[in-house]
């Protein structure tokens, strides 16, 4: 229940420096702006890396003069290497996996908003969520460095001095070549396994130990808040969906992250102090025995990292159901259809994503037993995933939809989230892996679910949001195109992966003109590339929209959406301590709109009159709905 | 607004499916006796998966099109939702999936959960950065003794001990040949880091892990030549790690098997130039 805690007008003043108020604030919105602006840097990385690829794969052997100039020995002649190709590869999966899907839908969406949904001044450790963002922060830095360790010849000879195996670095590339997976031993060898394989990889590792650290701090503090800091009235089934995704995405976080920081530093170990996890015996590599090493499980490392790599699919996606669910029903001008069970399926998904994490392996050696057990457990998957797709329509059905620029994304999620999602019923049968694991039908699969679908959730978030965090409101024209174009060519980009998938392409080719197999795909690997570059270019739309709406956008009022959560009760953008020192009382569910007799057609949640309303709610009403009237 | 996104969805519905429907980018034909039935299990998979698709988006259409602010209309309908609806659309795909999940398992079964039949020809694959080491047994059928310290790249791939008189008969190769129609074993390792040998048209994928020898089996049925790929990123020329399968009459491949190193060597390279690869 409710915890009633402040009953007095307590009001906390904000800080006045400008180093407390903006760089190291306690102020769980302006952690959450940080995140937001981390991964809107980030995702520039991610996305240049992106075309990059898709340059060298369509045009191979083209000369890119800037290449020549920023990576002389990695381009050279600015024509990438097959191992420049491979870092990016690497390079744009572990950006945008970390540093973009992990930091923007929870770290910044949720910092900023759990709190004031839930009707609390702040998190519950200001200064655990100031360390979080700031952990995360120095472990991007660590991760972009690993770009001039490997991309800079003079600094690479700078870390090489700590060790000429494990930290070698300057191979011209912009990071380490093994993938985002980083699969041992060819991750743990050092450098005779190839270029990329020394400072590349320890700094690479070394950003990833510390990013499981900054979300552990992120997600102790989301569980704490939610269960303790939410006002009077907020019990728990009256919180909006948001909240519940950001519960469950903090619970996935606090259990599986550790398991890859415990992964990660035993990778490093194998790496720089001799041991063997992850290294067998007698290997033969690049012209000469490995020494030392012996027993090590390459497997080990696998379970490892899929045990925290799956349900990290969810806690980039999660969010972004969360928000599109929020959305969907405030523009519906509709309750959320199946409130309970919108409630169910998250949590649903979120526990079952803790036990398919074989899925991913069943190639890989292990036991065939279990790939059958991992494979019906994955397809089960598929019912909760259903249900919320069904309640998305259902909330749809009936509505008076206002198609504002986030309502246009949030409806994209639904659709990008069942394209994307749906092919997880080939992928997860052990027969049909015979032929789709490691093809282009697999990168097809995650980046439509939990690449795209995600990011919509986000872009949908960011235009709902934007003008409570910063009092404007982004221009609707901008977003509109903004919409458009990326929902078309996204689609242009990832469904022709299927058909390169369906002839066999396997992912993570620096080119394809080896194999006659490959031969007539030419026409798509075109096609995708220039819907990509499109794609990427329309980016600086959204760009610009964001920092000049910042300054010059329309004043938004407090609740511009006319919108029901708590967020809508306050000044755009809010004061220091969120509600001004009064503590906010919750009467009914999130999503009451268009409640019949009700003078307007939404109603806060914290309106508490209205008896002749109450009336006509019926037990519903407390709960956040979930009766049967049609 | 709400019209234009409808037709844009349905739109991107019918090119998705097209795509699929025309089979103009589509499985390579296949050639191992598991393939049709892995072919099979796509195709009704497929179905469901393109049904489930496009109703959900020609739905997700609809609604956005019946359902946009219009000045003439009064309220959204004030619902919580639909319990009975809901129970049962989850009963229905829980059915639907569940009875698919267990579908896809019998052809991985009959491969994975069986040992190789009786018969089985054995080969050792020893995968290394970017190249494919056949080992043949030769005419002794049984494999010499192997060491990692023997390794020479450019002598002694596999580090076979020419003092062990098993050696003696022994053939490494980069090409798979495969008798047809004769259930094949193979024994997968790798020297260095993971590998995955993958060959589109038999079906099949495995990786290979240094430090195991995993056993997998199949049977080829048509006779040809064929492309084997590396499928799981194993370094900087990962892309290059080709090489052919061969699968030969029995007649063929007996009388291969059965010549000493240097002329089976010879007589392979023949072979492989006598066969053409597929039409793609």
């Amino acid at each position: 229940m409710a915890e009633a805690t402040h009953a007095e007008v307590h009001r906390h003043e904000p800080p006045k420096g400008f180093i407390r108020k903006y760089i190291f604030s306690l102020d769980h919105k302006v952690i959450g702006i940080q995140y937001i602006l981390l991964a809107l840097t980030a995702v520039v990385f991610g996305l240049v890396m992106s075309v990059l690829m898709r340059m060298n794969l369509t045009w191979p052997g083209t000369n890119w003069p800037i290449l020549a100039t920023l990576f002389p020995t990695g381009a050279p002649g600015g024509v990438m290497s097959d191992a420049f190709y491979l870092s990016l590869v690497t390079m744009h999966g572990t950006i945008m996996v970390f540093f973009v899907l992990t930091t923007a839908p929870q770290g910044g969406f949720g910092n900023y908003f759990l709190p004031i949904q839930i009707g609390a001044d702040d998190m519950a450790f200001p200064v655990l969520n100031m360390m979080s963002f700031w952990v995360t922060f120095v472990g991007f830095l660590v991760l972009i460095l690993a770009i001039f360790a490997e991309g800079n010849v003079t600094v690479g000879l700078w870390f090489a001095k700590l060790g000429e195996s494990a930290w070698a670095g300057g191979s011209g590339t912009v990071g380490p070549i093994g993938g985002w997976t980083g699969y041992p031993p060819l991750s743990a060898l050092g450098k005779i396994a190839g270029p990329g394989q020394g400072a590349g990889v320890n700094l690479w590792i070394i950003s990833i130990a510390i990013f499981c650290i900054g979300s552990l701090l992120g997600a102790l503090n989301f569980i704490t808040t939610l269960l303790n800091m939410r006002t009077r009235g907020m019990t728990l089934m009256r919180m909006p969906l948001t909240c519940w995704a950001w519960f469950t995405t903090a619970i996935l976080a606090l259990l599986s992250f550790p398991v890859l920081l415990g992964g990660g530093i035993l990778l490093l170990l194998d790496r720089m102090a001799g041991t063997s996890f992850f290294i067998p015996g007698g290997l033969y590599v690049s012209g000469a025995t490995v020494p030392l090493h012996n027993g090590g499980s390459p497997l080990l490392w696998q379970h490892l990292f899929w045990f925290f790599g799956h349900p990290e699919v969810y806690i980039a996606i999660l969010p972004g159901m969360g928000a599109t669910s929020h959305i969907l029903s405030t523009f519906a001008r509709k309750p959320i259809f199946g409130y309970r069970a919108m409630v169910f399926a998250i949590f649903a998904i979120g526990m079952l994503g803790f036990f398919v994490w074989g899925h991913h392996m069943f190639i890989s050696g292990m036991s065939p037993y279990s790939a059958v057990a991992f494979s019906i457990l994955t397809l089960s998957i598929g019912v909760p995933s259903a249900i919320k797709t069904f309640n998305w329509l259902g909330t749809l059905w009936g509505a008076k939809i206002r198609f504002t620029t986030p309502m246009l994304f949030a409806i994209g999620f639904v659709s990008l989230f069942v394209a994307g999602g749906i092919t997880g019923l080939v992928l997860g049968q052990t027969s049909l892996d015979f032929f789709f694991h490691d093809t282009y039908f697999v990168t097809a699969h995650f980046h439509l679910v939990m690449g795209v679908a995600s990011i919509f959730g986000m872009f949908a978030a960011t235009y709902f949001w934007f003008p409570k965090m910063f009092g404007r409101m982004m221009n609707e024209n901008l977003g509109k195109f903004h919409f458009w174009i990326t929902f078309v060519g996204v689609y242009a980009i990832f469904v022709p992966f299927h058909a390169m998938g369906m002839v066999g392409m396997p992912r993570r080719y620096a080119q394809f003109g080896e194999y006659e197999f490959l031969k007539n795909t030419h026409p798509l690997v075109m096609f995708v590339t220039v819907a990509a570059i499109i794609t990427a270019a329309v980016q600086l739309v959204f760009y610009f929209n964001f920092f000049w709406s910042m300054f010059k956008g329309q004043k938004a009022g407090d609740n511009p959406w006319e919108a029901t959560t708590l967020e809508w009760n306050i000044p755009s953008p809010p004061p220091h301590d969120n509600f001004a020192g009064v503590v906010p009382e919750v009467y009914r569910g999130p999503y009451e709109f268009s409640v019949p007799g009700a003078p307007k057609d939404f109603m806060m949640q914290t309106e508490p009159e209205a008896a002749e309303v109450a009336a006509s709610l019926g037990e519903g009403s407390g709960n956040g709905g979930n009766g049967h009237r049609h | 607004m709400g019209r234009v996104l409808a037709l844009a969805i349905w739109i991107i519905t019918i090119a998705s499916v097209w795509m699929f429907v025309s089979h103009r980018w589509w499985f390579p034909e296949a050639i191992s006796e598991h393939g049709p039935s892995v072919d099979r299990q796509f195709m009704i998979t497929i179905i469901v998966v393109g049904v489930a698709f496009a109703a959900a988006q020609i739905g997700l259409g609809w609604v956005v099109w019946k359902y946009r602010d219009t000045a003439d209309k009064a309220r959204a309908t004030y619902s919580h939702g639909n319990n009975r609806l809901e129970v049962v659309w989850t009963v229905v795909t829980a059915i639907v999936f569940i009875s698919l999940a267990v579908m896809g398992q019998r052809v991985w079964a009959s491969l994975h959960l069986h040992a190789a039949p009786a018969g089985s020809y054995q080969i050792e694959v020893v995968a290394q950065q970017f190249a494919w080491n056949i080992h043949y047994p030769g005419k002794d059928n049984t494999f010499g003794r192997t060491s990692t310290d023997l390794i020479d790249d450019s002598s002694n791939p596999v580090g076979l001990d020419a003092t062990d008189p098993n050696a003696k008969d022994d053939a490494v190769t980069p090409t798979l040949v495969i008798p047809v129609n004769r259930p094949v074993e193979l024994i997968l390792r790798s020297k260095d880091v993971t590998h995955s040998f993958w060959v589109p048209q038999l079906r099949f994928k495995q990786d290979l892990v240094p430090g195991l020898g995993i056993h997998v089996h199949f049977t080829a049925t048509k006779v040809g030549k064929y492309e084997l790929a590396c499928a799981e990123l194993c370094g900087m020329n990962h892309y290059k790690m080709k090489s052919f399968m061969l699968v030969l009459p029995q007649s063929d491949f007996d009388a291969l098997t059965k010549l000493s190193q240097a002329q089976f060597q010879e007589r392979k390279g023949q072979l492989l130039d006598s066969y053409q690869l597929p039409q793609y």
